[in-house]
């Protein structure tokens, strides 16, 4: 390249940047508009009646068999309150691994016709056209879900609790409630995942059934397959020759980490430590590490949030990461379809 | 005549390899209709797209009210109406739910919603519907409803892409009707079509395009004189010689061209609208004046004309090669 054209090419270069930089106006104008408007379809549409009623079965199923084993217990358990989440009574399992298993399905039922139904409805370059840049109208459909999610999510919480108050004849402690506040919040996290994946596939799929296909595709592949894959990868990346301690310890861990990856393992470790407060570690644990500890004794409520911080840090990351990549697609695509 | 609403410099954008606006300059005045003509995929969408900018120009520079829409979008959106050209609206919601939800991305005061969607919904005549879904409107429904969606925001300048498609003479004849108001109004409009004598009826100016260029532009008289040779047409029927009349009416001045259609007819192509001197030349000739009339040409003429001319230009430049 001569010196001119290196010249020229830097300085279109820094004029398309000048060009970026200089767009006008806040990127979040009109965003109060779009979530007013997601959030009155969601909350009024069908799917998510249908949801919520499923939702509501399972917890009042769950937690009223759960108070019927527990009002045994009353007096001897300082943690009754988060029991009525964790316990389950055969035939039925517990709150938490139905919510586990749901609030994918919720959070893929609310975004995965959030970008492609606005073009397969043609409003997209009717709305485009009002003054509103298109991150804002991407994060409000975004925070939409969130709140939406939010909402009913905290409205379950409160139900639980106010029939273990019913039930159990007690009154909840401090800490037991901010610990079901800290598991409710994790549990809006990891919506927060689900809802930004299935975003992602709202921009690439034309095709509301498509993405929401995909969608599906990948909440199965983390809930059903990914703990054998991660199994295997383990064991091809640090495998086990002659059996030493050392090898078998290296692949546990390569195999938790994988594992992690994961949104599903990351909410259910920071579920774990939240509404049991008897876990000290989320890893393997070694004779060593355990030297002094009271096997058993609860751990403080700040102690287990700091042990479960890379999870909850983790979800939100993920959230992030993804609500990037719809962003960028979306900032791609054509208006027209 | 006031100021540009609509200036376009080089105009140029490009799908890869394939140009499909090529070096537009393009300038819509102050209260102004300008339609935009072309077959499909001349680039008519593309450039209203880049207009508002919905699309980012590949070169070249617009200016619409004065801002860059590529910088300012904001600025031009709030203050230009976009008609799309398959409008589409929610349908599970009603059409002043609809409206309602487009005012307030327009960011207007509470209190103002509810007043400008009804003024807006009574313009186009569809307040009888305005609590009905939109799921149940027809097809000319729903073109007013869009019409009223771009009224609500009381825009300086309305672009349209093909505002009459779809829907019946009867129709399209109304909504014509309505653009002509809002242009009485002083509201500046741009309009695409391949529909020429709808265009004709409203149309200051127009705008000839083809494959990505503007091939010609003017008020429809003169892009008549350009591509027919006379803006008018004079019929004239009159009994008598015919030799001595042609030659009589072939005589006056600014007029291109005289057919005899059939035995009494005749067809006088000029400049401008000469009846009378048709009739008093026909008469001087010893003819029978029966009847005389004048035609402005048509958009289509022009239109097919023009075309015609360029594949027989095409034709010629192979001929020549081969
Ligand atoms: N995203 C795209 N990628 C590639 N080519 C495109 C794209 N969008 C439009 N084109 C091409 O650009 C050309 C101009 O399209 P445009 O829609 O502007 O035409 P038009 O004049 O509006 O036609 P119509 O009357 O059919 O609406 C077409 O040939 C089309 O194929
Ligand atoms: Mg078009």
């Amino acid at each position: 390249m001569t010196e001119a054209s290196l010249q020229r090419s830097v300085k279109v270069r820094r004029q398309a940047a000048a060009q970026v930089r200089q767009r006008e106006g806040s990127p979040w104008t009109g965003m109060g508009a779009v979530i007013l408007k997601e959030m009155a379809d969601h909350l009024s549409s069908t799917r998510m009646f249908i949801l919520e009623v499923l939702i509501l079965l399972a917890a009042l199923g769950t937690v009223y068999s759960a108070t019927g084993q527990l009002q045994q217990t009353v007096s001897k358990d300082p943690f009754l309150y988060l029991r009525l989440f964790t316990s389950a009574m055969s035939p039925l399992p517990s709150f938490v691994s139905l919510l586990a298993f749901f609030i994918p399905l919720v959070a893929i039922a609310l975004m995965f016709d959030a970008v492609n139904g606005e073009f397969n409805r043609r409003t997209m370059s009717r709305v485009l056209a009002q003054p509103i840049y298109r991150d804002g109208l991407l994060l409000g459909k975004y925070l939409a879900g969130l709140f939406t999610l939010a909402l009913v999510c905290t409205a379950i919480w409160l139900l639980i609790f106010g029939l273990g108050i019913l039930r159990l004849g007690v009154t909840p402690g401090g800490e037991e409630v901010a610990r079901a506040l800290l598991f409710l919040l994790a549990t809006i996290f990891y919506g927060g995942v689900w809802l930004a994946l299935a975003l992602v596939f709202s921009v690439v799929f034309r095709q509301p059934a498509t993405a929401a296909l995909a969608a599906i595709a990948a909440w199965l592949f983390f809930t059903v397959f990914w703990g054998m894959i991660a199994g295997g990868l383990a064991q091809a990346l640090a495998p086990v020759q002659i059996g030493l301690p050392q090898e078998i310890l290296a692949r546990a861990n390569t195999e938790l980490m994988l594992s992690r990856l994961s949104p599903n393992t990351l909410y259910a470790e920071a579920m774990v430590t939240m509404l049991q407060p008897e876990v000290r570690s989320l890893g393997l644990l070694l004779p060593t590490q355990l030297e002094g500890a009271i096997l058993g004794a609860p751990l403080p409520l700040m102690q287990s949030l700091a042990l479960s911080w890379p999870q909850f840090t983790g979800l939100a990351a993920g959230s992030i990461l993804l609500f990037a990549l719809a962003y960028v697609l979306f900032q791609r695509q054509e208006i027209r379809a | 005549m006031g100021d540009a609403v609509i200036e376009t410099r080089d105009l140029t954008k490009r799908y890869g390899t394939f140009t499909a606006v090529n070096k537009l300059n393009l300038v819509v005045r102050q209260g102004e209709v300008f339609g935009l003509l072309g077959p499909n995929g001349a680039g008519k969408t593309t450039t209203t797209l880049m207009l508002l900018g919905l699309t980012e120009p590949t070169s070249g520079s617009v200016r619409v009210l004065g801002l860059d829409p590529a910088r300012q979008p904001l600025r031009v959106k709030a203050r230009v109406g976009y008609m799309p050209d398959q409008v589409g609206f929610y349908d599970e919601m009603t059409a002043r739910e609809n409206l309602t939800y487009i005012a307030r991305l327009n960011g207007l005061p509470g209190g103002e919603i509810d007043g400008r969607v009804t003024r807006a919904l009574e313009r186009v005549g569809l307040e009888g519907v305005a609590n009905k879904r939109v799921g149940t409107f027809s097809r000319g429904m729903r073109q007013r409803l869009g019409l009223a969606d771009v009224l609500v925001k009381q825009p300086e300048l309305i672009i349209m892409d093909e505002p009459t498609s779809g829907l019946d003479p009867e129709a399209s004849h109304e909504f014509l009707k309505m653009i002509q108001g809002l242009k009485e109004e002083g509201i500046s409009i741009l309009l695409s079509s391949h529909l020429l004598y709808q265009v004709q009826a409203v149309c200051d100016r127009v705008g000839l395009f083809n494959q990505g260029r503007m091939v010609l532009e003017g008020p429809v008289t003169d892009l008549a004189r350009k591509v027919l040779g006379g803006a008018y047409r004079v019929h004239v029927d009159v009994e008598g010689e015919k030799s001595a009349i042609m030659e009589a009416l072939k005589r006056l001045p600014r007029v291109h061209a005289v057919r005899a259609m059939d035995t009494t007819r005749y067809e006088v192509e000029a400049d401008d609208d000469i009846r009378p001197e048709v009739a008093k030349a026909v008469i001087e000739a010893g003819g029978r004046l029966l009847g005389l009339g004048a035609q402005a040409q048509s958009l289509d003429d022009i239109y097919t004309a023009y075309f015609k001319k360029e594949v027989e230009h095409d034709r010629s430049q192979l001929a020549a090669v081969g």
